[in-house]
């Protein structure tokens, strides 16, 4: 009878099976209905009656773990699993659930072997560090690591337990704390995995399948060692992790670290992310209570941790992103095999880099040769940086850079599939290189204005085949921000928008796709609260106090800072063209401060001065002093009932949250998704919050309201809320996600 | 007889193409690094075996790998220094494995074009002896003391100086482009192609045990005493050492540890040695009295993925040489192969014999097939008698055209696989795999010829070779002379 209800559960399970080779049994797994595999409830549940079948299966004698999926070991524990549950009992009885069936594989009188090819992240990870040992591909595609903090939570199966005695204390919480992602080299270093293995090339299958398949091979061998004692479990500890062990046994020692530890979390979070501080509370209470307290409070901080707004935001963020790493419009007609980008400056050359090593060849046009040198030196530098962190070699680096092709001219630009052009913000200037373009390139060349402010239409004006035209608008640095605003007009054509899509996708980028005006989206939003920032600067904040005020917020840049970043030559430019498109809504403080400045050669930390002064070499900037002389020129008198610290924060976001939801209503957004998206990955609205949308929800689309009106009574309607918000205010149960 | 009435061809010889002939190979003892010192000038064995004078030789090709700094060109060194014409012009070729493969077919290039008309062509290695370089620190601060004026700016560039500095640089074991050892590579080949452990050591063990039945037999005629300074004469390869499968099973992984298959017995070893080959135009050579050994005739190069299919050349380039051949596999009476390592060698025959790699990766419509054992490196191959990267090709070539004459075949094919692995990092060459096809007619039958087809596969990830030769065509009377030409005798003379 046992054997009949297993050839039938056998049957009628679809994620997790099993066969055994000799005496070792290989339990394949496998999500049919998704590209990754994930923790889900049917993926645990098979994989508990499989477990039970090896263990009583007595012919067997080990065990082997694998994935069928190239590129996925388990990229995690299924999140709506989690979201499913509706209080905080609830998912801490879920984390037990875990904890209890990784201690049994922990426990497993069968040695079990973990065979990890691709990402093998968060649950994933906690279930390979239960198995006796670890073998890993030593693919680029084969990462281990905790993000769970990324998410707003804590490793929940035993993660926070085991990694401090498997790593060592800091080790550990350098991985939980950041939720970075370690190569499978690495991991080995660091004794998370015991044996690499190196991934094959062609042979008499395909080379992914056949990398399974040796793995499956080496991982078989392995687990007959095991049994046969010929493999030790243990690696012999090197002096230096001896000498870590030994420190790491005194409680001074470890309470000094709880404290660091905490001290940088809270530096760095302002005690905005409870999850970091949680993570740190159940490590604490495994070593220094034991393993009861321990797991205890690994699943009761993870059940408080998943009900929290923050974790909702961050989740938010995370499945936003993944939306927006899809072209919704679709397969372009031709794929974009060569690039042309027009002015080699930080954006041009920071494109130029981006795309370069994607394997798309690259043309960087630019009019001075001095400028096309720093330009192609920029791309190089960034390359080289790379090959200082090992992640491609100096051959790869080399190889890389011959795809790139430098020049002052037009030539070959009949053979490019795109132009981006990335010249001076002067619609003339504009007109001018557009014209010039459409003379020399091929008639399905797309042509794309990076451009952060002058509307797409009026640069399209100049154009004889409008379709073919498109706004992508990068954010600076553009290899580090992960943010592509696209911006189509209504002659836009949807294959136009498809390419522009496509080719953002290999650049790497979250890409949010939004109407035409006046600072599109990301821009526009930014203008109120910079408009904003200028007027608390005369009411003589001082701008410490304003980058205070922001960050505390959850801003990770201040807005003076930022404001140095951009230029404030750009920001006054933006706040003049903005001014004039949308009235009085955009006013506030004086443009006059921003053009003074500009005069005087603030411009910013190009220019060594802004807001603050900037030294070569120098990590601490100061107060640029000489602002005071144009702030007391422009003084204003700060009115007590809307000045109080937590006033300036509100009064700053909420013009920024209004002007979205503006966009929204308007129809330049899409949807409130590519609304967060954009907000928090190309202006750094605070990710805590996650995003203007989330923040309406989760605050209360009333509560701002109220506070609005208050500014407004004082300020005017600088503060006056669009109609959509006031629909969302009025009707509580109208929410911008569901 | 009837043997060879089944070809594809009965001889490859082309009208308006010259012939060019193998007159005579020769090498060194192969012997393994660091045993004893063996000097490069082998020319004189060379000479003495052809009788050949000194001054009629036009030109002088030699391979190298790596190259000793103050012999960069070490051809005209040893070439000088064996008492050719100092009239003679020599230049050094360097294409990793396959550097005197590339050696020879440059003096087929320079032969059908016209330029020369007999070319000595070789290779040279010493492992025993490779530069080993100050670093690169190191280096700046001796070329800027070169320039420095003063004695402050002597002292103050002698001052920087720092213990790491000091560090000497051994020439890099990786491949360039990819940081992979090539015993690394080669075992990921292995596993891709699904080579065990135990297929690999029954193939070293064939090599050894086949090239020690070819040692005892005197097979390898090719092999010229050599008189070391200071020591003894070496007169054979001493790296023949046929073992059991308990023995070569004892043995751990070398390379991948430690689940590895590819080990230092299944392995060709580190090698000192040097060879060389007379070739010339077929009608200098009857002109002068010789009786070509072989005649060489077409070659192909090959390039492919540095890291995933470095040591896979032959697969690529045999097909691709037959095919220009007009030939099939079961044209060919011997192969010739380089054995980098039992498991590459095991894995280019899966390939070959693979539909599903012909269509997958070769663009082919079906698979050429992988050559049958009893015809394939039946004197040994590098696994036994050992691989002075640069001299292993003319050592492929000379044994092809024995083999042909003793075996009493027509066609013979000669493949290689080369890397950039061993070279050194500075030097910058990358090649990844290599062919080398050579044939020879010859034979006892006034209809038959016995030809040597020469092919010659090579790869690097930058520059390709396709140099186009197919000259030569004779055959053999019943009374055991070569008839050349067309269909008619141009010249007779006697085999020895």
């Amino acid at each position: 009878i046992c054997s009949h209800v297993s050839i039938a559960n056998r049957l009628t399970r679809t994620h997790v099976n099993y066969e055994v080779k000799g005496d070792v049994a290989v339990i394949r797994m496998n999500d049919p209905n998704s590209k990754v595999n994930t923790l889900s409830v049917q993926m645990q549940r098979e994989m508990s009656e499989v477990m039970e079948e090896v263990w009583a299966n007595t012919a067997v004698g080990s065990a082997v773990l694998i994935s069928s999926k190239p590129g996925c070991f388990i990229a995690g524990a299924d999140i709506n699993m989690i979201q499913a549950c509706t209080n905080t009992e609830e998912v801490t009885r879920l984390s037990q659930e875990g904890q209890k069936m990784f201690e049994k594989i922990e426990k497993s009188p069968k040695p079990i072997v973990a065979a990890i090819n691709g990402s093998c992240l968060g649950g994933g990870l906690e279930f390979a560090i239960s198995c006796q040992y670890r073998i890993a591909t030593k693919s680029k595609k084969t990462v281990l690591g905790t993000p769970e903090v990324m998410l707003g939570l804590l490793p929940g199966a035993g993660g926070t337990q085991r990694l401090p005695k498997m790593v060592g204390i800091p080790s550990a919480f350098d991985m939980m704390l950041t939720g970075r992602n370690i190569r499978a080299d690495k991991a080995k270093k660091m004794g998370l995995v015991h044996q690499l293995v190196d991934p094959l090339g062609p042979g008499l299958k395909g080379p992914e399948e056949r990398t399974i398949e040796y793995l499956e091979e080496v991982a078989i061998e392995f687990a007959r060692g095991i049994v046969a004692k010929k493999i030790p479990l243990t690696k012999e500890k090197g002096t230096m992790q001896k000498l870590q062990d030994y420190v790491m046994s005194y409680p001074v020692v470890r309470n000094q670290i709880y404290k660091t530890v905490t001290g940088k979390v809270m530096k760095q979070s302002k005690g905005l992310y409870p999850a970091p501080l949680k993570i740190i509370d159940s490590v604490k209470a495994g070593l220094e209570q034991g393993p009861d307290a321990g797991y205890l409070a690994e699943s009761q901080n993870f059940g408080q941790l998943a009900k929290t707004t923050e974790s909702e935001a961050l989740i938010g963020l995370y499945q936003g992103q993944v939306i927006c790493k899809k072209n919704r419009f679709g397969t372009p007609a031709r794929p974009v095999k060569t690039l042309a980008i027009l002015g080699a400056g930080l954006m041009g050359a920071g494109v130029a880099q981006v795309t370069v090593d994607k394997g798309i060849h690259t043309i960087l046009k630019d009019t001075t040769v001095p400028g096309l040198a720093r330009g192609e030196q920029q791309v190089y530098k960034g390359l080289n940086t790379k090959t200082k962190k090992r992640t491609i070699t100096t051959f790869e680096r080399d190889s890389i850079l011959s795809g790139l092709t430098g020049q002052l001219d037009y030539s070959g630009f009949e053979k490019a599939d795109m132009v981006i052009e990335a010249v001076f913000e002067d619609i003339n200037i504009k007109h001018k290189v557009l014209k010039e373009v459409e003379a020399v390139i091929s008639p399905h060349c797309i042509f794309a204005s990076n451009t952060s402010a002058l509307p797409i239409k009026d640069i399209a004006a100049a154009s004889i085949r409008p379709d073919k035209v498109i706004g992508m608008h990068y954010f600076s640095p553009v290899d580090k921000m992960q943010l592509l605003e696209i911006i189509t007009t209504e002659q836009t054509s949807a294959d136009t928008t498809a390419a522009a899509v496509a080719v953002g996708l290999k650049q790497g980028k979250v890409i949010i796709v939004v109407g035409d005006g006046p600072g599109f989206y990301t821009t526009r939003c930014l203008g109120p609260m910079l408009g904003e920032a200028v007027r608390v600067l005369q009411e003589g904040v001082g701008p410490k106090k304003l980058d205070q005020l922001t960050t505390s917020f959850g801003f990770p840049v201040g807005t003076a800072t930022l404001a140095d970043e951009v230029g404030i030559d750009v920001a006054a430019h933006v706040a003049e063209d903005l001014g004039k498109a949308f009235g009085s809504r955009f006013g506030g403080g004086n443009v006059e401060v921003l053009k003074t400045m500009v005069d005087l050669g603030f411009k910013g930390r190009k220019s060594g001065k802004g807001c603050y002064v900037y030294q070569e070499g120098l990590k601490t900037k100061e107060v640029n002093r000489e602002l005071d002389d144009i702030m007391d020129k422009y003084k204003l008198t700060p009115h007590p009932s809307v000045s109080s610290d937590s006033d300036v924060q509100y009064r700053l976001v909420s013009r920024f949250v209004n002007e979205a939801v503006l966009c929204l209503q308007e129809g330049i957004l899409n949807s409130p998704v590519e609304g967060d998206i954009g907000a928090v990955f190309g202006l750094g609205f605070p990710p805590c919050l996650g995003g203007p949308f989330r923040f309406v929800d989760s605050f209360g689309a009333d509560k701002l309201v109220q506070k609005m009106r208050a500014y407004e009574a004082v300020y005017g309607d600088h503060f006056t809320p669009c109609q959509l918000l006031l629909d969302h205010a009025n009707d509580p149960s109208k929410k911008f996600h569901k | 007889n009837s043997q060879f009435q089944t070809k594809s061809k009965k001889s490859l010889s082309r009208p308006g193409v010259k012939n060019i002939v193998l007159v005579e190979g020769v090498r060194t003892p192969f012997l393994l690094s660091g045993t004893t010192y063996v000097s490069s000038l082998l020319h004189e064995g060379l000479l003495n075996k052809t009788a050949l004078p000194k001054d009629a030789v036009d030109y002088i090709i030699y391979g190298t790998v790596i190259q000793e700094v103050k012999t960069s060109n070490i051809a005209r060194e040893a070439a000088l220094g064996a008492g050719f014409s100092d009239k003679t012009p020599s230049h050094t070729v360097t294409m990793a494995c396959i550097s005197s493969n590339q050696a020879m077919t440059t003096g087929v290039g320079l032969i059908a074009s016209g330029q020369c008309d007999t070319i000595v062509a070789g290779g040279v290695e010493f492992m025993s002896d490779v530069p080993i370089r100050h670093s690169r620190k190191m280096r700046k601060t001796m070329l800027s003391l070169n320039k420095a004026k003063t004695l402050g700016q002597r002292l103050s560039l002698i001052g920087g100086i720092r213990m790491a500095h000091l560090a000497p640089e051994l020439p890099a074991v990786a491949e360039f482009s990819t940081a992979e050892t090539m015993g690394h590579s080669a075992d990921r080949l292995a596993a891709a192609f699904g080579v065990t452990r135990l297929e690999q050591d029954e193939f070293a063990l064939r090599s050894h045990t086949l090239a020690k039945k070819a040692q005892d037999a005197g097979l390898l005629e090719d092999v010229i005493s050599f008189k070391v300074p200071g020591r003894d004469i070496v007169s054979k390869d001493n790296g023949i050492r046929p073992s059991s499968m308990e023995q070569l099973a004892k043995l751990k992984a070398a390379f991948v540890k430690p689940h590895g298959t590819v080990t230092a017995a299944n392995s060709s070893f580190l090698t000192d040695g040097a060879s060389a080959v007379l070739i010339m135009s077929e009608e200098k050579a009857l002109a002068m009295g010789y009786k070509p050994k072989a005649y060489l005739r077409d070659f192909v190069y090959v390039s492919q993925d540095p890291k995933d299919q470095l040591l896979l050349g032959p697969a690529y380039g045999t097909p691709k040489v037959l095919q220009r051949a007009g030939l099939t596999m079961a044209d060919i009476d011997v192969f010739e192969f380089h054995e980098a390592f039992a498991g590459q060698i095991m894995a280019n025959l899966k390939a070959m014999d693979s539909d599903w790699f012909a269509q997958t990766y070769m663009g082919r419509t079906s698979k050429v097939g992988a050559p049958p054992m009893e015809k394939f490196n039946l004197w040994g191959g590098s696994l036994s008698l050992g691989h002075p990267f640069g001299a292993t090709g003319c050592r492929l070539v000379t044994t092809v055209a024995h083999r042909l004459r003793k075996e009493g075949g027509q066609y013979g094919l000669v493949a290689a696989c080369a890397a950039g692995g061993q070279v050194s990092r500075d030097h910058a060459v990358c090649p990844s795999t290599g062919t080398v096809l050579w044939g020879q007619e010859s034979g006892d039958l006034s209809t038959d010829t016995h030809t040597v087809l020469m092919g010659h596969v090579y790869s690097t990830p930058w520059f390709s070779h396709r140099k186009v030769f197919l000259c030569y065509r004779g055959r053999i009377g019943a009374d055991k002379t070569l008839l050349t030409g067309r269909d008619r005798p141009i010249r007779q003379y006697r085999f020895s």
